[in-house]
């Protein structure tokens, strides 16, 4: 297994969203952007590490979250306290939502995960709906009238937490740990009898994945000037599922893919907001119909590129849904 | 004695949350789909019943068996449009499809009529106090109750005294072997759907009448309890869902009672997860182990 800084992409794709990057800086500080676009580059750059790390657990380890926004909303609330409260840097307040949401992760995941399925599903829209009672009832961080935080997120720091997040779940994905969550994917009761430890595995991923949703959290409370226990409900959950569903489960370039597309979508809808979720669900009903896999299936872009099957050790060139 | 006033308005909302919890058990226990869209159904028979009562100025009666035959049939389409064609597909597949349903209602809803609120028109029951030893119950309350028993009664009837209700016992129960016994399988689940999106309507009158007030989103946390009920009392059977939905009125009435009102939602899920922890088969369910 080489490792994935080793790989020949690997420094091409850096340089590439440096310069990208760096650009994108040139011209929001040149001010040729107006603040709409440089507010749907931001909620993309947000919604790409919500749907990387939702990738995480469901597409990789197939385990089923629709509680995700929970997780965002424990990352938003834990660092917006550092910053507003406490006074602390924005790198401690962001490092602290992550930490924050990976903590909850560990706490519902250990329960939870022992379930399957539909269970599973149904106790993390359970954990989600908790979250959001929870916050709208403490009223130290402000309770149903949300918290005003300052505008602190900016380029760098999200082109940092993006590009961390992406190198973060990719290079997991390729090691050990992410082989055996692919195995519980494809089969939990066979990967069992191989020796895998699957509740460690399934707890390691839903961690991993509750702490960049926490890292996601803190760069959304930074950049919307205020929380509300509203933002994180059923529907934001909604909207990272789909995200992962529509790019295909178990393909990140998918989730990403889905992610910048349905964010601009959405931006330009915003205020059709009906037409947008009917739009949203129709899609949705006839994506399952007629092309269950979602449109990347388990491949990436990268192996469009290369022939097939010499992608040594990638993933499976099947198109199949393998997700229970 | 305030508790025992507590007690029966939660006997009231779990009876509300019994008859939707009842669509949920029913359909999952035929083809292992949690249906989201159920949720839905109610609010649609919410609407139906407020439609019926306030634009044709009909009775009370006259609207809830309107709105029970509504939602039957749109179950019924529910089922045939959206969820036939993915019977075979994963479990995953299905639930995104549900969820997809379940949102495709709601903003179809808002968008045809407007996400206000819509106030039912109440004196449409004779509104009394009757006093049992000190304790104040309201006739509403009683009411609910009385159409809930009756409603789950004649469900209990049909499931276990009509040929139906056999073939969807036979069928929650191995759909191949009952296909090759001669039952026709399709009809069956349709049956299923229109019998528990019937109670759903049913539950959305009740819903309306009780609370007096009807929006697009309503179905939603209903909808969510309902399936808790549904998980609580062993998702898949019957008396389960009726005294799952029961127990869960009458945990959330006493969460209000004791003060924290606030915290009323929060208990159904709380409740969800220790059950789903230390009971997954629910109250009334048996312990499967999985074969590979």
């Amino acid at each position: 297994m080489k490792k994935l800084t080793h790989g020949k992409g690997f420094w091409t794709a850096i340089v590439v969203v440096a310069i990208l990057s760096a650009l994108i800086q040139f011209l929001i500080s040149g001010g040729t952007l107006n603040s709409f676009y440089v507010n749907t580059i931001f909620y993309i750059g947000i919604n790409i590490i919500l749907a990387t790390s939702l990738h995480l657990i469901m597409g990789i380890t197939g385990q089923f979250s629709i509680g995700h926004a929970g997780f965002l909303a424990v990352g938003a609330y834990a660092s917006a306290i550092m910053t507003m409260k406490l006074d602390l840097p924005f790198p401690v307040a962001i490092l602290a939502g992550g930490i924050a949401a990976g903590i909850a992760g560990l706490i519902i995941g250990i329960p939870s995960l022992r379930l399957k399925g539909d269970y599973l599903a149904i106790a993390t829209l359970g954990f989600g709906e908790i979250v959001r009672i929870t916050f709208l009832n403490i009223d130290y961080i402000g309770g149903a009238s949300g918290m005003q935080v300052r505008h602190l997120t900016t380029w760098p720091w999200l082109v940092a937490c993006v590009v961390l997040t992406v190198v973060v779940i990719t290079n997991f994905t390729n090691s050990t740990h992410g082989r055996a969550c692919i195995s519980i994917r494809e089969n939990e009761i066979a990967a069992d009898a191989m020796g895998i430890n699957t509740t460690y595995y399934k707890v390691a991923a839903f961690v991993i994945g509750s702490f960049f949703a926490g890292i996601a959290g803190a760069l959304y409370a930074h950049n919307f000037y205020i929380i509300q226990p509203t933002n994180f409900g059923f529907l934001k959950s909604f909207d990272i599922l789909i995200f992962v569903v529509l790019g295909g489960l178990g393909s990140m370039s998918g989730a990403v893919i889905a992610a910048i597309l349905l964010t601009i979508i959405s931006t330009f809808l915003q205020d059709y907001s009906e037409t947008r979720m009917i739009i949203y669900s129709l899609v949705l009903i006839i994506m399952m119909l007629y092309r269950p896999q979602g449109l990347m299936g388990t491949k990436e872009l990268t192996s469009l590129f290369k022939y097939r099957g010499t992608g040594k050790g990638g993933m499976p060139n099947d198109n199949k849904q393998t997700i229970a | 004695m305030e508790w025992i006033q507590q007690l029966v308005n939660g006997i009231s909302l779990g009876s509300i949350y019994a008859l939707i919890a009842l669509g949920y058990t029913m359909v999952y226990g035929i083809v292992k789909l949690i249906n989201f869209a159920h949720g839905d159904v109610f609010m649609v028979g919410s609407f139906v019943g407020f439609y019926s009562i306030s634009i044709f100025h009909l009775g009370f009666f006259p609207a809830l068996l309107i709105s029970m035959a509504v939602c039957a049939i749109f179950g019924v389409l529910i089922e045939r449009i959206a969820y036939k064609p993915l019977r075979n597909a994963t479990r995953i597949a299905a639930l995104i499809t549900a969820i997809g349903v379940s949102l495709l209602i709601e903003y179809t809803t808002i968008y045809a009529r407007g996400a206000q609120p819509e106030a039912y028109p109440d004196k449409l029951l004779p509104f009394k106090n009757v006093e049992f030893f000190g304790v104040k119950i309201s006739s509403q309350s009683l009411f609910i109750l009385a159409i809930s028993i009756l409603l789950m009664i004649l469900l209990q009837f049909i499931v276990h005294k009509t040929k139906i209700g056999k073939a969807m016992r036979a069928v929650s129960h191995d759909m191949d072997a009952a296909r090759l016994m001669g039952i026709n399988v399709d009809n069956t689940i349709s049956a299923t759907f229109a019998i528990g999106s019937a109670l759903a309507g049913a539950a959305g009158v009740i819903f309306g009448m009780y609370y007096t007030k009807i929006e697009p989103l309503m179905g939603i946390i209903p909808g969510l309890k309902a399936f808790v009920a549904a998980v609580l009392g062993g998702i898949g059977i019957i008396p389960g869902a009726m005294v799952g939905g029961l127990v869960l009125g009458v945990i959330e009435s006493l969460v209000s009672a004791s003060g924290y009102s606030l915290w009323r939602d929060g208990a159904a899920f709380v409740v969800l997860i220790l059950i789903l922890i230390f009971r997954p088969s629910g109250i009334f369910g048996k312990n499967v182990r999985e074969k590979v």
